[in-house]
């Protein structure tokens, strides 16, 4: 893959964990010039540097994470269609007057099962980040998704979603042709559906834009993907009114997947490469695919009034309150 | 001290007469239109549903009224009203959420940001729910979620139309995404008493916004709004902020949705109870709506009632 050619983007909490790497190198290279054996002390720095690697990623701040979800080498919706499917054919437009670039779906092939693949899409670079709008999806975009997930329902194909989305567009056209109205049609819609639906947040689950097409009979988060109620940034600007205090609200908004599976509000966490799904990404797409088939297997046991039944109370069971003795 | 400061100090030293006019206001006695400015006796305001008389301007009004105004006199039976939120992030910004909400509570007098029950419109039986925007702004949380659920469930049950009266920011941030999912919660719900064939009316009043819009605000089979109220998914200044450009003064109003198609009508305050009632007498299943036609028109034959 030409992505392992270029330089990796280091994020800041990575940089010691690179240093390390860079003096194994420097010592090899030293080493070989001089013919000098060294590979014992190679050997210690390079588990040291696993080890470095392991502590690190298994003590990751909120802010941290969400760093890694809006990773720009993240595999995105397209990378991970590529990856788990036999074939797949892009289709396109709400039919209702837009194609919006931001969200990407089409029929394709799951293990042989006939499947509907959709999802947020993010650029992979800037200029492409302007053609997806960086993953920021218009009302015509949850209309197109809408589209597809009645087509899967008129011809018994499973939905499977991917949600990668900073927010829902907020511009003037989106508010103009009903942002909000596009995503709750979705919301309620997404109830009705008889085919299983699986929806996986693979990166940044933003707001009402990721819960547009997040709801399913299983609702899943790779490791270090966020789901949030507000971008922090903008979380902190109202409640602390200083953006800066980003990496509070992170904490605080409860983003991560160890947050909503305490939460009881995702039913599973699938595992990441050591470093980020971005620096294997092969590895975790064999992840999800081997997760999906065996979920899909399970789903396909039930009827379809069986499985329309748990949806609603799976969802219908989220909240925390508590009653006051009048 | 310079001059300016000296000019506002004298402004807040004010006359006699105006101290004792802000003390009637504060009586209640008089009630300031916030838009022209005008004085009204709070009476007559009330008797004209909080709308200003002179420029119709609709003042806020708040839950309690909102009942008063709609539902006929001693048919209100409200719904769980003991629910309370209880902190699950344990969250704290500058104030603990707990802090808050234990202050918003003691400030309204209300548990939370929605009132719901049942009572009739015009001897209609009906489920209503109203949101109210003194409690944190009307923020959707567990609690409004669930409560709201519960009445829509009721709803289905007992095959009655629904009316929610929308007034909200949005998602309750402090409970993160616990209050994301009570857009799906709500939803969820809508879907079933839409199966029912059952009619649902969302009243959009200033401000609707946020996590409400996308969702049990913009599901109505028919949604009405209040005159000159603000409706969006973005909140204005997110918008400016994403365009860098200033917006058209009626972006987001009630108008401006009524002009692209997203709501059926903007309805002024004092004909509210008037079109709800007229409203859900079109939509009840008639056994023997007339004489003139026999046959069946596709009429859904009525189960109930």
């Amino acid at each position: 893959m030409t992505a392992t050619e270029r330089k990796p983007q280091l994020l800041d909490f990575e940089k010691p964990l690179a240093e390390l790497e860079t003096r194994i190198t420097q010592i090899r290279q030293i080493a070989e010039e001089n013919g000098v054996d060294v590979s014992a002390q190679i050997q210690q720095l390079e588990a040291r540097a696993v080890q470095l690697r392991q502590e690190i990623f298994s003590s990751l701040t909120p802010m941290q994470e969400l760093q890694l979800a809006r990773h720009p080498r993240r595999p995105s919706t397209l990378d991970y269609i590529q990856a788990i499917s036999d074939e797949w054919m892009e289709l396109h437009g709400d039919r209702r007057g837009g194609d919006d670039p931001a969200i990407v779906g089409g029929v394709g092939r799951l293990a042989g099962q006939p499947v509907m693949l959709l999802g947020h899409q993010k650029g992979r670079d800037t200029k492409d980040n302007v053609v997806r709008n960086f993953g920021m999806a218009s009302p015509c975009g949850y209309r197109k998704a809408m589209r597809l997930m009645d087509h899967a329902d008129r011809f018994g194909m499973p939905i499977l979603t991917f949600i990668d989305t900073p927010a829902a567009w907020a511009g003037l056209e989106a508010e103009e042709f009903g942002q909000g109205e596009a995503i709750a049609y979705n919301l309620r819609e997404m109830f009705r559906l008889d085919v299983p639906i699986i929806c996986t947040v693979i990166g940044e689950g933003g707001s009402g834009g990721a819960l547009g097409i997040g709801i399913g009979d299983r609702v899943f988060m790779f490791e270090h993907a966020i789901y949030s109620v507000a971008p922090p940034e903008a979380c902190a600007a109202i409640l602390w009114r200083d953006a800066q205090k980003g990496p509070r609200a992170a904490d605080a908004l409860k983003i991560t997947a160890k947050d909503l599976m305490q939460l009881n509000l995702i039913d599973e966490i699938l595992p990441e490469p050591l470093g980020g799904a971005h620096t294997r990404p092969l590895e975790a797409a064999e992840t999800l695919k081997a997760t999906l088939i065996e979920t899909l297997e399970v789903l396909g046991r039930l009827s379809s009034k069986e499985r329309r039944e748990l949806r609603y109370q799976k969802f219908r069971a989220m909240g925390v309150f508590t009653q006051i003795t009048a | 001290m310079s001059l300016f400061d000296w000019f506002d100090n004298r402004k807040k030293s004010s006359p006699i007469s105006q101290v004792q006019q802000e003390r009637e206001i504060a009586d209640g006695l008089w009630t300031k239109c916030e838009s022209c400015g005008v004085l009204a006796y709070t009476k007559d305001l009330r008797a004209n549903a909080m709308v200003c008389p002179e420029c119709s301007h609709h003042l806020r009004i708040y839950s309690d009224e909102r009942i008063r105004q709609l539902i006929d006199p001693g048919t209100w039976v409200p719904m769980d009203e003991t629910l309370v939120s209880c902190d699950p992030l344990q969250f704290k910004d500058r104030k603990s959420y707990s802090d808050r909400l234990r202050d918003y509570q003691e400030k309204t007098g209300l548990q939370d940001a929605v009132k719901t029950g049942t009572g009739n419109i015009e001897g209609l039986r009906l489920a209503l729910g109203v949101m109210d925007f003194r409690f944190m702004g009307g923020s959707m949380g567990s609690v409004v979620g669930e409560k709201l659920t519960r009445l829509i469930e009721h709803a289905t049950e007992n095959q009655l139309p629904l009316v929610i009266v929308c007034a909200s920011g949005g998602a309750r941030m402090q409970e993160g995404m616990l209050s994301l999912m009570q857009m799906a919660k709500t939803s969820a719900a809508l879907e079933r008493h839409r199966d029912q064939h059952l009619l649902y009316i969302p009243i959009l009043t200033h401000p609707t916004t946020g996590g409400v819009t996308a969702s049990f605000a913009m599901l109505g089979d028919i949604i009405l709004a209040e005159p000159k109220a603000t409706i969006g998914f973005a909140g204005r200044r997110v918008v400016e902020q994403t365009l860098r450009e200033k917006l058209p003064d009626n972006f987001q109003t009630a108008e401006y949705l009524l002009s692209h198609g997203f709501i059926d009508a903007v309805v002024p305050r004092t004909q509210l109870k008037a079109t709800l009632g007229r409203l859900i007498k079109l939509h009840q299943p008639m056994p023997n709506a007339s004489d003139v036609f026999k046959g069946n028109l596709g009429a859904r034959p009525a189960t109930l009632s």
